[in-house]
């Protein structure tokens, strides 16, 4: 056996083989978003329903949010999983209404007639639902599917960003740390 | 001998292709795909019916045939975030329609293309940059391809140059000893 052959060989497939394994180990769907950490960005944008029909045609501002903490669900009619997720945002901001805490539907390249008839179709939604018209918004958040659920901090920078539907554990999970004053700490799902 | 030349260079060859595979793999990468089951990820996400949209396509009074070269570079640059490795600019989905749209409007607000492509990475992560930037663990990329390449001419010429110095009738490396 000529060893320093062997060796040669080695050196020469370890860096090749290390490679491949990282390359084929990553999930090409996962994709990092660089938005947890920092300030979220500014939308303002019109609320085309609302659980109590006092705040129709008003916009939402999220500077005006300030100290509070907000939670982003982005959305559309068309989405199935966003059915799954629907109770659970409802029941989490119904638990949690009045104590600084606002649940926001963004509708995704959809239209508010869609988005109204599939709300309804659910049996209510306890939180407003806001219109993105050009899904500027959701550009502006990073987007590239729904559901998507972002959670701002009070201090307006995003603490988390979950993909796909969000669970009641994760939602607590979070809104409790943030509440807790716990800073915007980076985090994704 | 020829078959040993034959295969010293094939293997030279083939070094280079199988590092370039995972490294493409990796400028590839993520790419999101539809449906709305799966496992963690996009996977769970869904993604509106590919339909050509009109939204997004300039009008006469908005049409700057200068700024629309420069909205087709960029997007050209960008990976649509709803498609399988296709540019903004080659996708006909209605999100790349609307990121185009958003080049459109930041070029016509005076935004340069290095702010325009910053404002992308910072939403969407380097990911978003089809041809990821020649800096830290992406050199690898751009170099390791070319330095197997080197590798593997500089071996075959070794070779050749052991097997005319033994008159092409010897191994080009040495028979191991009978046990």
């Amino acid at each position: 056996m000529n060893w320093k052959r062997v060796a040669m060989v080695l050196l020469g497939l370890v860096p090749v083989i290390g490679l491949l394994a990282f390359g084929l180990s990553r999930d090409p769907r996962q994709i990092d978003s660089p938005l947890p950490g920092r300030a979220a960005p500014m939308f303002d944008l019109p609320i085309f329903t609302d659980p109590s029909g006092k705040q129709l045609g008003r916009t939402v501002r999220l500077e005006q949010l300030r100290g509070q903490v907000v939670v982003l669900n982005f959305w559309a009619s068309w989405c199935l999983a966003c059915r799954g997720e629907h109770t659970v945002l409802s029941t989490v901001a119904r638990k949690y209404e009045g104590q600084g805490v606002q649940f926001f539907g963004v509708l995704y390249n959809d239209t508010p007639e869609n988005g109204e008839r599939w709300i309804a179709e659910m049996g209510g939604q306890a939180y407003p639902a806001l219109a993105d018209d050009g899904a500027r918004t959701a550009i502006d958040f990073g987007l590239y599917g729904v559901p998507e659920t972002f959670i701002i901090g009070p201090d307006g920078r995003v603490a988390y960003k979950h993909v796909g539907p969000v669970t009641e554990e994760v939602l607590v999970e979070w809104i409790e740390k943030l509440r807790a004053g716990a800073p915007a700490t980076e985090g994704a799902s | 001998m020829i078959r040993r030349l034959l295969l010293a260079i094939l293997i030279a060859l083939a070094v280079p292709a199988i590092v370039i595979v995972p490294t493409a793999i990796v400028a590839q990468a993520p790419a999101a795909t539809s449906g709305a089951t799966g496992g963690p990820g996009p996977a769970e996400t869904s993604h509106p019916p590919i339909v050509p949209s009109a939204s997004g396509v300039p009008t006469a009074a908005t049409l700057n045939p200068e700024r629309e070269e420069m909205v087709r570079r960029l997007a050209s640059e960008l990976r649509c975030p709803v498609c399988q490795g296709l540019s903004v600019q080659d996708s006909p989905t209605e999100l790349s329609m609307q990121m185009k749209a958003v080049i459109r409007g930041q070029l016509e607000q005076g935004k340069t293309p290095d702010e325009v492509r910053a404002y992308f990475v910072a939403r969407y992560g380097e990911w978003i940059l089809l041809k990821p930037e020649a800096s830290g663990f992406n050199l690898v990329i751009y170099f390791l391809p070319l330095a197997m390449l080197l590798a593997g001419g500089v071996w075959v010429a070794f070779t050749v140059r052991r097997w005319r110095k033994h008159g092409g009738d010897v191994a080009p490396y040495p028979a191991e000893e009978p046990a």
